[in-house]
């Protein structure tokens, strides 16, 4: 560990951080302008990589390289033009974060393609062309093209500046980020303008991707390997500062480049490996930036859109017609293990359905009447299904108790990260519960005398009495019904109606006296009371529990449901929840490319109903009376 | 409107006729496998190639118990708890006879577990961790593949002949790369007590920062290196060591590098010398393995890869077992598997009673870059017999049945 070699370690992370950088910028850029969460950008940076790959191998290597590049990244930028023009258009007036539901489908989409198109091995490609060596720095062998790389990053942030305080273009872009209605009042093509970003975006990201190819092979695993470090970059750096990005993709690349060099290290008789700490070192970063500064190191607090969708409509006790719905909803659910006894499979699918509606509707009630969008709600189902793991296993609690105690060790979870988190708003505070998750799970993954590590625990079964699919079937009917139940009754009391309040005007729920902060507390914790029983409920049905169930995977999987079903509509979460749990099963049985078959099912779904397909459903039977109301 | 409501019915219904009706057959016996084809393309699809073939082999020839075989594919998702809902599906609905399958290690377990709760075979085909024969064993469950422990204690001689003291390891940052290096440190250091482990890295899965874990082993100035990154990481790794001459002047013990799937990607990256497992698939001589070859070549177009061996090996396991068994109960599997001999494209294999793990080996041998492709030279096949502890020693880790 000597001086030298942390000289070298810091030129190493600046490599780093020019690579992040580049996906980062278009992700900031995109989000800046059109708000849009791009969950593809990952998907777009691969493309880059493999369209590079596969250009460079048609030349046949050689110079051929650096057209090669150049073109890949305009071939992903013009698909993200084509994306914008046949997608994303069609959706902006959906609610808030619905678009993240049709860019989570194309990653799906542009996975199996990429799988169809290049196979499943991994690609290398060529070496650069004239720094495919290596120069001799402090006596080390350093890559000719790491240094390239080095340059590469303040040349594109440099160039975006120019871009974007020197030109019209420029200009427009920086109005449509602070006010885009404005923009729109004053004449301005909003359409071509959001085109135009989004397309740069992906250029960007589809650069930053043909650029690594001689770094790191073109595999199926990038996309989702990318997105969640481009996110934290972005965050960090504060949304829409481009600049911004470019600090925090630094501080990262340099933390982690000093983390393995670091290496492992002995601290008053304790050995830490900071190696292990580049599992989630970009996590932790998030966290504390997020904490002491809420808009990102170079970020400003986002202006209020004016748009975000229709305008939701307040909630309305529940009329007969859906009570009766719901009673004849019940009476099938409670007969169906009696009448499905011929096909056995239905009560297991039925147990993973109910308790995907349960995350989902928990998820759902700190998304939709509490107006907090959680990108890490998987953490609580997750800590519950670990903690009725653990007091099952260690402190062999009867099963029938760690039903209650394990939510409220979720609850616990929840009371902590809910305190930090509701001090921010919007994807600040999105970000901030995914990098709580991340760490919890980071936790989980790596403790293994405890947690077991990354292999999770085996041997979590229910008592005698609820082998029986059957009956662990009726155990969580009853308990997802109750939960449900009380969770509706939650929104119709008092409190309810203080968080509906907080969450469409904060300054006027404040006026009249209501505590905003607090109230999205306590909705933070009771969302993570309930994931916690549909975890627990979750580790006994599968006998097994693994660090999955708490991963970004997860969450993301939650979002979906309650996007899919329709955040605007109580019923929005469970409809979306069984929908796409269903869809998922499904699908996987019967297609090979079951990716692409369910994220295409999703784009239509997404294009055929923008209100969720729960608010969809409500449109057609309440769409008049709504209307009246409305204008009432 | 309209339009919206017909597509969506459209949409529903196609959805609705996608649903398979669950078909009952009296004269098969039908084979569940579970695995993350998705998320693992790069080894499964081989796998479910030497699937296919062991299949068509054994149909053609009448199949077992005068019962044809019928092979039922499941995509896991990568995740535990979809595998187990999958197995459930398979065991209920398809009414399948036995399960097999998986490729990642904490899948792997929970179907092991899965087989515990519900009494029923499980032939744990791919997983590499110990856990599944030893801590977690149980009386349901078998494993092919050979595991962690065999396949670092066949490395562990070479590395000890090596004579270098001073190691460095890096290693992909979860159970199969942790377990990996804590057996090599254990058994080094019984062969060799004056070795010194003077660097250790553990990158996260998938994601190793090449250029600065290579900076760091570099500076700890070790004699040798031992690897167990794979995949994605291994090509990163890799192309950085030869960049900032890492390898030069050191000798490098590498898990799995061998493996076509692994070393192939590599082109000519591939470097010189490295001690490795693997399967050289280009160089076996041995009948049985010829004839798996030419079987394999003529019906796929392509050579095999490991998953190919092991998927092929699986499916003639369970042949053998039932076959032996003269039944799909599973008593008399579990019965018949005990000591149960299989004729694999490795040769004999054998599923050893006291822990249900195969006796399936591993070639061991030197990489060399030939004319821009990698290849094993020298190589040897270790019988995985010899690798494993006695059966005094397996009784202390794993659970009574």
């Amino acid at each position: 560990m000597s001086f030298s070699s942390f000289i070298v370690q810091v030129l190493n992370g600046l490599a780093g951080a020019s690579s992040l950088f580049l996906v980062a910028a278009g992700l900031s850029l995109i989000f800046g302008v059109t708000r849009i969460v791009n969950f593809a950008h990952g998907s777009l940076y691969m493309l880059g990589i493999y369209v590079a790959y596969s250009l460079t191998e048609s030349v046949g290597g050689g110079l051929g390289f650096w057209p090669a590049v150049l073109l890949s990244a305009i071939a992903v930028g013009v698909l993200g033009a084509v994306v914008e023009v046949l997608l994303l258009r069609r959706i902006y007036h959906a609610p808030e974060l619905f678009q993240l539901l049709a860019t989570f489908a194309l990653v799906l989409v542009i996975k199996d393609a990429a799988l169809w198109i290049w196979g499943p091995e991994e690609l290398l490609g060529p070496r650069a062309p004239g720094l495919a060596g290596s120069v001799s720095i402090l006596g080390r062998q350093f890559p000719s093209y790491d240094l390239f790389l080095i340059v590469v990053g303040p040349v594109v942030l440099g160039s975006l500046w120019l871009l974007l305080t020197r030109t019209r273009w420029g200009t427009l872009v920086r109005a449509a980020t602070q006010d885009r209605e404005m923009v729109g009042a004053l004449g301005v093509n909003q359409a071509w303008l959001f085109t135009a970003v989004f397309a740069l975006g992906a250029l960007l990201a589809g650069l930053g991707g043909a650029l690594q190819l001689p770094r790191e092979p073109a595999n199926l695993e990038l996309d989702l390997h990318t997105i969640g470090a481009a996110f934290v970059v972005v965050v960090v750096g504060g949304m829409g500062s481009i600049p911004g990005a470019y600090v925090a993709a630094l501080l990262i690349a340099e933390l982690k480049a000093l983390c393995i060099w670091l290496g492992v290290v002995e601290v008053f008789g304790f050995t830490i490996s900071f190696s292990k700490l580049t599992l989630v070192v970009e996590f932790l970063v998030m966290a504390v930036v997020l904490v002491v500064r809420p808009w990102g190191l170079m970020g400003r607090p986002q202006a209020p859109s004016r748009h975000a969708g229709t305008v939701e409509a307040p909630l309305r006790p529940v009329d007969n017609l859906f009570k009766a719905g719901a009673a004849l909803l019940l009476l099938v659910l409670t007969v169906l293990p009696a009448l499905t006894t011929q096909t056995p499979y239905v009560t297991v699918l039925m147990i993973d359905l109910l308790i995907a509606a349960l995350f989902a509707t928990s998820l759902h009630f700190i998304m939709g009447p509490a107006g907090m969008h959680s990108f890490g709600h998987a953490a609580y189902f997750g800590l519950g299904a670990y903690a009725a793991a653990l007091l099952v296993r260690s402190l062999q609690l009867p099963m029938e108790l760690t039903l209650v105690v394990a939510p409220l060790v979720a609850a616990a979870g929840a009371l902590v990260v809910g305190w930090f988190s509701v001090r921010l708003s919007g994807v600040y505070l999105a970000m901030l519960t995914l990098a709580f998750a991340q760490i919890a799970w980071a936790i989980v993954y790596q403790w293994d005398t405890v947690t077991g590590g990354s292999n999770g625990l085996t041997g979590v079964w229910p008592s005698a009495w609820l082998a029986d699919k059957a009956a662990y079937y009726y155990l969580t009917l009853v308990l997802v019904i109750l939960s449900m139940l009380w969770l509706k009754r939650c929104l119709y009391a008092p409190f309810g109606y203080a968080m509906r309040a907080g969450r469409d005007s904060p300054l006027r729920a404040d006026a009249v006296g209501i505590d905003v902060k607090r109230m999205q507390w306590v909705a933070f914790v009771i969302a993570g009371l309930f994931a916690g029983v549909a975890g627990a409920l979750f580790a006994f049905s599968k006998g097994s529990i693994s660090p999955e169930s708490l991963h970004v995977g997860k969450s993301v999987d939650g979002l979906v449901m309650v996007l899919l079903g329709g955040l605007q509509t109580l019923t929005g979460g469970a409809v979306g929840a069984v929908t796409f749990t269903w869809l998922h099963d499904t699908v996987a049985r019967n297609t090979e490319y079951w990716k692409a078959m369910l994220g295409a099912i999703i784009l239509i779904l997404v294009l055929l109903f923008p209100q969720g397909i729960a608010g969809f459903v409500r449109q057609i039977i309440y769409g008049k009376r709504d209307e009246i109301g409305g204008r009432a | 409107m309209m339009g919206r409501t017909t597509l969506a019915a459209a949409v529903i219904t196609t959805c609705v006729a996608a649903m398979p009706a669950a078909g009952y057959a009296q004269n098969v016996i039908k084979i569940g496998e579970v695995n993350s084809y998705k998320a693992q393309p790069a080894f499964l699809e081989p796998y479910k190639k030497g699937m296919e073939l062991a299949l068509d082999e054994i149909n053609a020839a009448g199949g077992v118990n005068g019962k044809k075989l019928e092979l039922i594919t499941r995509d896991d998702n990568a995740n535990p708890g979809d595998a187990v809902r999958v197995a459930e599906e398979l065991v209920s609905r398809e009414k399948v006879d036995v399960l097999t399958g998986t490729f990642l290690s904490h899948i792997g377990l929970a179907l092991t577990d899965f087989a515990r709760q519900k009494k029923f075979f499980f032939l744990a085909a791919e997983p590499l961790t110990d856990k599944i024969v030893w801590d977690n064993g149980n009386r349901y469950t078998f494993r092919l593949r050979p595991s962690t422990y065999m396949q670092v204690a066949m490395l562990v001689p070479e590395a000890a002949a090596l004579k270098k003291k001073r190691w460095a390891l890096v290693y992909p940052n979860y159970e199969y790369g942790q377990s990996a290096v804590a057996t090599f440190k254990k058994l080094l250091k019984a062969a060799q007590p004056d070795v010194e482990f003077v660097t250790e890295q553990a990158p996260p899965l998938g994601k190793v920062d090449a250029g600065s874990v290579v900076q760091a082993l570099a500076d700890a100035r070790p004699d040798a290196i031992f690897n167990v990154l794979f995949g994605a990481d291994l090509l990163k790794f890799v192309r950085e060591g030869n960049t900032r001459g890492l390898f030069q002047g050191r000798e490098v013990v590498s898990l799995l590098t061998g493996e076509p799937e692994y070393m192939d990607p590599l082109k000519d990256e591939a470097p010189n010398g490295w001690i490795v497992t693997g399967y050289p698939w280009y160089g076996i001589q041995t009948p049985e393995h010829k004839a798996f070859v030419t079987a394999y070549q003529a019906k796929f177009k392509d050579y095999p890869r490991l998953g190919s061996v092991v998927g092929y090996s699986a499916i003639k396991s369970l042949a053998e077992g039932i076959k032996k068994a003269k039944s799909t109960d599973t008593e008399k599997l579990v019965a018949a598997f005990k000591g149960l001999q299989v004729d694999t494209p490795f040769g004999k294999i054998t599923y050893r009673a006291e822990d249900h793990q195969s006796t399936m080996g591993a070639y061991v041998g030197r990489t060399k870059n030939e004319d821009g492709k990698g290849v094993m030279v020298n190589y040897r096949y270790l019988d995985g017999a010899k690798f494993l502890p006695a059966a005094a020693e397996v009784k202390k880790l794993r659970p009574a049945d």
